[in-house]
């Protein structure tokens, strides 16, 4: 914090902390946001009345701002106050504390940031723990030993008259499945080890985004009325959304979103999708719109009104995955690439070509899944532009779709947890143990 | 209620530990581990009560739940359904499908015997 930053400076700072506009702030204190800006850039002297106002609509001491115990500081050490009601009686002292110890509420202030910043990385750990497709499977396999333990335990503890061909058998189960579960419990301390390298990371904004639309399950009513609000209204709605790159992905989804739901207004397209038995070709051609509009429209819809859950994921051309929603027993990572047997890459080495197949995810539970998948040019990069290519799949369960018969394609989630050892595109060993 | 039970479980040292349990408490003991076969040999056997894993190669516990209860011959067979501790969708969606029971993977083994006996009872 430095102390001999300028009025001028500490003005921009305490508006930006309370993320206030220049022209909002300019209007209560009734200048043009032009002079406002001369003043934060330290070009006009300010003093008297307007720096009066202006501390005031600041929430701050007129002299915070001119000898500066920094607003940020004050700001920062008024919210650590906030969480801690007892200290409450103090408050007033605010500016004497942050001008006369300066170094100590910077360490206060910092120490605030850094709890919530850890409490953050928590929340996302904890989100991480019940959505990550390995870990699942190892504690499932570690349950499992688990049951066989105590069970064979018990029967040799408990059973006096035992036979002792059952009983020498039972030791040796005893002896494997302890064998199994300290490899089981191996790979997932490895694992764990592994992860933590990134546990400072934040959540991606992508995340942030993802968490918004599942907690509503990806469906939006307000952007389905007659005349829907502004895209940004529904934002404004939305504090969850904290990061200003989450915001703008967000805004760039639901804009789409209004726009597909225009062209396929939700009744009369559930119905026709319901008709055709979700086949998004014909749909295309009934609604005139692209094939991939049409997969969108498919996620966007209740379960309810489509007869069953549908899943899709999109791409862009180094296939990144931009867009995640997961149905039971097809598992999308998290991070990282994705199985490159997943007809969506297929789709996206063959632009414009449609794709329909049938694939089986690997898995404890095998599960059969009918995907479309369409690789397109996005529209507004013009003729003289790269061309920015951007691919999607459409996932159906065997309870929302009719499959066509035949051989399904084997796919996996990606190569880390995949059990399926001799892959022709495997590109790095799975960390599963044998047996899994 | 005769006591023949068919338990359709691939995990083969749960399956050994389930059947010397119930066994020596006088019933009558098939298996079976293939998701895929599991409701052929259900019909095929005739049993009096089916403990059925959720997590099966080939086909899934639910799936099988669901057959069982489709038919006429079988929607009154009591059905036991072994979940994993925790998994309460698990559990959720095998109620809706018409499970009689439910066990929680790591259970006890009184809790089996006191299970599949009420199982039988009721």
């Amino acid at each position: 914090m430095s102390r001999s930053g300028l009025t001028g400076n500490r003005i921009r700072e305490r508006r930006t902390v309370l993320g206030l506009r220049q022209a909002d702030l300019a209007r209560s204190v009734g200048i043009s946001p032009s002079y406002l800006n001369l003043i934060e850039h330290n070009r006009r002297r300010i003093g008297g009345k307007l720096l009066v106002e202006l501390a005031r609509q600041l929430g701050v001491e007129a002299s915070a701002l001119t000898e500066g115990a920094g607003a940020a500081l004050i700001g920062a050490l008024r919210e650590a106050a906030a969480d801690e009601p007892e200290v409450a009686p103090d408050l007033q002292r605010i500016e004497d504390f942050a001008g006369r110890f300066p170094g100590w509420a910077g360490l206060v202030a910092s120490h605030h940031r850094r709890v919530r910043e850890l409490e953050r990385t928590v929340e996302m750990l904890t989100d991480r723990m019940t959505h990550d497709p390995f870990l699942s499977a190892s504690l499932h396999e570690v349950i499992s030993t688990v049951t066989a333990i105590r069970s064979t335990a018990a029967i040799l503890v408990d059973t006096q008259d035992i036979d002792p061909d059952w009983q020498r058998r039972f030791h040796r189960n005893l002896s494997d499945d302890s064998q199994r579960l300290a490899e089981g419990a191996q790979a997932l301390v490895a694992y764990l080890d592994e992860g933590a390298g990134d546990a400072g990371a934040q959540s991606s904004p992508q995340e942030e985004v993802e968490a918004y639309l599942r907690a509503r399950g990806y469906h939006l009513p307000e952007l389905e009325r007659a005349l829907p609000p502004a895209p940004e209204r529904l934002l404004a709605a939305a504090p969850e959304l904290t990061s200003a790159p989450a915001r703008e992905l967000a805004l760039a989804h639901l804009r789409r979103y209004r726009r597909d739901a225009e062209l396929m207004p939700l009744a009369a397209f559930a119905a026709a999708a319901r008709d055709t038995g979700l086949d998004p070709g014909q749909l295309a051609q009934r609604f005139g719109v692209d094939p991939g509009a049409v997969f969108r429209r498919l996620a966007a819809l209740p379960e309810a009104l489509v007869g069953g859950p549908v899943g899709l994921v999109t791409c862009d051309g180094s296939g990144t995955l931009t867009f995640r929603k997961p149905v039971t027993g097809f598992a999308l990572p998290r991070f990282g690439a994705a199985c490159a047997l997943w007809p969506l890459y297929q789709a996206l080495s063959r632009p414009m070509a449609p794709l329909r197949a049938v694939v089986e995810p690997a898995g404890r539970m095998p599960a059969r899944f009918l995907t479309y998948a369409l690789c397109q040019p996005m529209a507004g990069a013009g003729f003289d532009g790269p061309q920015v290519l951007e691919a999607a799949m459409l996932i159906l369960p065997e309870e929302t779709a009719t499959l066509p018969p035949g051989e399904a394609q084997p796919i996996g989630t990606s190569c880390r947890i995949c059990p399926r050892r001799a892959c022709i595109a495997r590109r790095e060993p799975s960390i599963l143990a044998d047996g899994f | 209620m005769g006591k023949h039970v068919l338990l359709i479980e691939d995990e083969p040292n749960i399956i050994e530990a389930i059947r010397f349990l119930l066994s020596r408490d006088g019933w009558q003991v098939d298996t079976h581990s293939d998701g895929t076969t599991a409701l052929e040999k259900v019909m095929e056997k005739r049993p009096d009560i089916v403990i059925l894993d959720v997590m099966l190669p080939g086909r899934s516990g639910f799936d099988i739940l669901r057959d069982i209860r489709a038919d006429a011959d079988l929607a009154a067979l009591p059905v036991l359904m072994l979940t994993a501790k925790g998994q309460v969708k698990d559990r959720e969606l095998a109620e809706r499908l018409g499970a009689s029971r439910f066990m929680a993977k790591p259970f006890s083994n009184t809790e089996v015997l006191e299970t599949v006996r009420a199982l039988a009872g009721g």
